[in-house]
């Protein structure tokens, strides 16, 4: 239990390889951060830096306040759970996680309470005697797992431990983690690239891409607030609608329409639209500020129809518009409106987030 | 309709079959049999090369046959010294092979070099390098000073046993090393990183991870080596012919010259048969313990 900080953490391979180019954050006890990005993102790169499996090039990976950098995996007192799960075949279940206690010269008799414990909770009592190889993809997961939790470690780290599972078998591990780690008042960073699993688990979010830190929020705030067209267009889906339009005066045009700048920044010649398809509805009859278009494919997705629409006046501006499936329409024309405290601005060649308005 | 097609099934089966069974009937069962036949018979100049009946006596004779025995006990000797010394430095040459370092491609093939080489080349180098008057050996030693007059490797029993255990190690060590490279291949690298995180030492990893995932490559090459060590004939009739005194003579070239030097072929084809059942029983055994420890390495 300890606060895990990482401080300008840079990792070069090579001029041109640099999976992790400046990172600094840091997660206090009881937080569940998520590390999520695209592949290459560098968020494998920075776990295994923490790990000790990997040795920064430059900066600090601080636990407790203390500089472990120069130390070996062995002596940072960190669980990891692999994506492959890395578990040892040759031995029992018993011994996969009884591995690391022994090593560090535990009594056997506190090794088999901590298993003990821990197999309960887990559900593994019964498959303690077994190997690996006679375990399901679930069980063994739950091994690894297992394997983690009797370290009772200073920090847990774990490597996109759900994508080896199917779908279904996904969903309720994932639920189970959130109550493993709730449980634990250690800090844990979790590398995915599924942003489903980041938004479920994390009380932080943090969003890589390119080696760099795009934002690092509450996953509520890194859904309504994206902090740039990256993380607007990465998180949510179906996909944030982002669209690049020209100003006058006060407006930013669309087709025909006329969509009101917030007064919050300077008109600039260009401006990135950003509205979400599950808050464009359509608009209701009194409503001045609309977007009209002809439809051209509907996606039907159980609970709600994702509609995409030519907008009207314009070449090839499309919009989707994730509507309810009760909702109907008439004709192939619909009139949607974008509520201003759900649309996003961000600055052309930046793409960094405009000031919203108070 | 079921059963005709059954029926066919099964005889394209062994139809598939009859080519190899047959190669093996002639190649192995044929030869065997022969062997086992031959046994029972006193076939030597003593009967004018002619067959006659005697039973067991080949074998009445080969339990009071000190020669016989003593060939036992240099086959053994030779095959367990050389096997474990081939693993032992087979294993450190897999392991520095497995790392990646720049050229290891080159290194690799050259580390082979010495296993693809003919035999009779190498038994005649090696019987140069230890030649007592011009050998390389004796030329360092007396260099060095650790000896003040030049040994007779190959003229003495104990000295002779140990050049041609070093001139096999030369040769087959490369032979281990590939075959326990491919097993360390197989074992994937983050059960060490797991390990490492764990807090294991790089020699508690290599105790705990490497030794039980390899054992059936190590036993697997033990198995083939044990048999082609057991049968050692060409690099020791090379180098000493069994001598000096049949110090180096194991059983193969003992074999060779009851049947080939004093046409003794009934005592002969005894020794054989002799010989076939030991390698069978520790073949046997070492299968079983292959099938144990591959249930016991589970599937990766």
């Amino acid at each position: 239990m300890a606060k895990l900080e990482l401080i300008h953490l840079n990792k070069t391979y090579t001029p041109k390889v640099i999976p992790v180019k400046d990172l600094t954050l840091s997660v206090e006890d009881h937080e569940f951060l998520t590390l999520l990005g695209p592949s290459g993102c560098g968020k494998s790169t920075t776990l295994r830096m923490i790990a000790g499996l990997e040795q920064p090039t430059r900066g600090e990976v601080r636990i407790g306040g203390q500089d472990v950098s120069r130390k070996s995996a062995g002596d940072r007192n960190i669980a990891m759970v692999f994506q492959s799960y890395a578990l040892y075949p040759h031995m029992s279940v018993y011994d996969n996680m009884a591995s690391g206690l022994k090593l560090r010269k535990m009594p056997s008799g506190e090794i088999r309470s901590r298993i003990e414990e821990v197999s309960r909770f887990l559900g593994l009592k019964d498959l303690l005697d077994r190997r690996p190889g006679k375990l399901s993809g679930g069980q063994r997961q739950r091994v690894a797992l297992g394997r983690a939790l009797v370290r009772q470690p200073d920090v847990f780290l774990l490597d996109e431990p759900l994508s080896n599972l199917d779908a279904l078998l996904r969903e309720q591990v994932r639920a189970e983690l959130k109550q493993i780690f709730a449980s634990q008042a250690t800090p844990v960073v979790y590398v995915t690239h599924d942003q489903t699993e980041a938004m479920t688990l994390s009380s932080q979010v943090a969003l890589l891409n390119d080696g760099y830190l795009q934002q690092l929020a509450s996953p509520k705030q890194i859904y309504s607030q994206p902090a740039n067209r990256f993380v607007a267009g990465f998180i949510g889906s179906p996909q944030m609608n982002l669209l690049e339009l020209p100003c006058r005066e006060n407006y930013a045009l669309l087709g025909n329409s006329k969509i009101p700048l917030p007064t919050s920044f300077a008109p600039p010649p260009h401006v990135v639209l950003g509205i979400r398809p599950e808050h464009a509805r359509i608009a209701r009859p009194e409503e001045a500020i609309t977007v009209t278009g002809t439809i051209i494919l509907v996606e039907h997705l159980g609970m709600s129809n994702l509609v995409s629409l030519r907008v009207a006046g314009s070449e090839s501006i499309t919009v989707r518009a994730l509507l309810s499936a009760e909702q109907s329409w008439q004709g192939n024309q619909i009139t949607l409106a974008f509520p201003p405290e759900h649309t996003h601005w961000f600055h052309v060649e930046t793409g960094d987030r405009l000031p919203d308005a108070e | 309709m079921s059963s005709t097609l059954e029926t066919r099934e099964r005889r394209t089966g062994w139809l598939l079959l009859a080519p190899a069974l047959i190669l093996l009937a002639l190649v192995y069962a044929y030869p065997i049999a022969r062997s086992l036949w031959l046994s029972l018979f006193n076939q030597n100049l003593g009967t004018e090369l002619q067959p006659v009946f005697t039973g067991l006596d080949n074998y009445v004779r080969m339990s009071g046959d000190g020669r016989f025995w003593q060939s036992i006990l240099n086959t053994s000797v030779f095959t367990v010294a050389s096997v474990l010394i081939e693993l032992v430095i087979g294993m450190g040459i897999a392991l520095v092979l497995n790392q990646s370092f720049p050229g290891r491609g080159a290194i690799r093939t050259i580390a082979i070099l010495p296993w693809a080489l003919p035999t009779a080349l190498i038994g005649t180098t090696w019987a140069w390098i230890f030649n007592d008057q011009a050998g390389i050996v004796n030329d360092i030693l007396l260099r060095l000073g650790l000896i003040e007059t030049g040994i007779n490797w190959l003229g003495n029993p104990l000295p002779a046993l140990l050049s041609v255990i070093v001139a096999d190690v030369w040769k087959t060590t490369p032979f281990i090393s590939i075959l326990l490279l491919a097993g360390l291949q197989s074992i994937p690298g983050d059960l060490y990183e797991a390990h490492a995180i764990d807090g294991a030492s790089p020699w508690q990893s290599f105790r705990q991870i490497t030794l039980p995932l390899l054992m059936p490559q190590i036993l697997v090459a033990t198995l083939f080596r044990f048999a082609q060590a057991f049968g050692i004939f060409d690099l020791i009739q090379v180098m000493t012919s069994g001598g000096p005194g049949g110090a180096t003579e194991t059983v193969s070239i003992y074999i060779y010259a009851t049947v080939m030097r004093y046409l003794d072929f009934g005592y002969g084809a005894a020794l054989v048969v002799v010989t076939f059942v030991v390698l069978v029983l520790v073949m046997a055994i070492a299968a079983f313990f292959l099938s144990k420890v591959r249930a016991a390495t589970g599937d990766r």
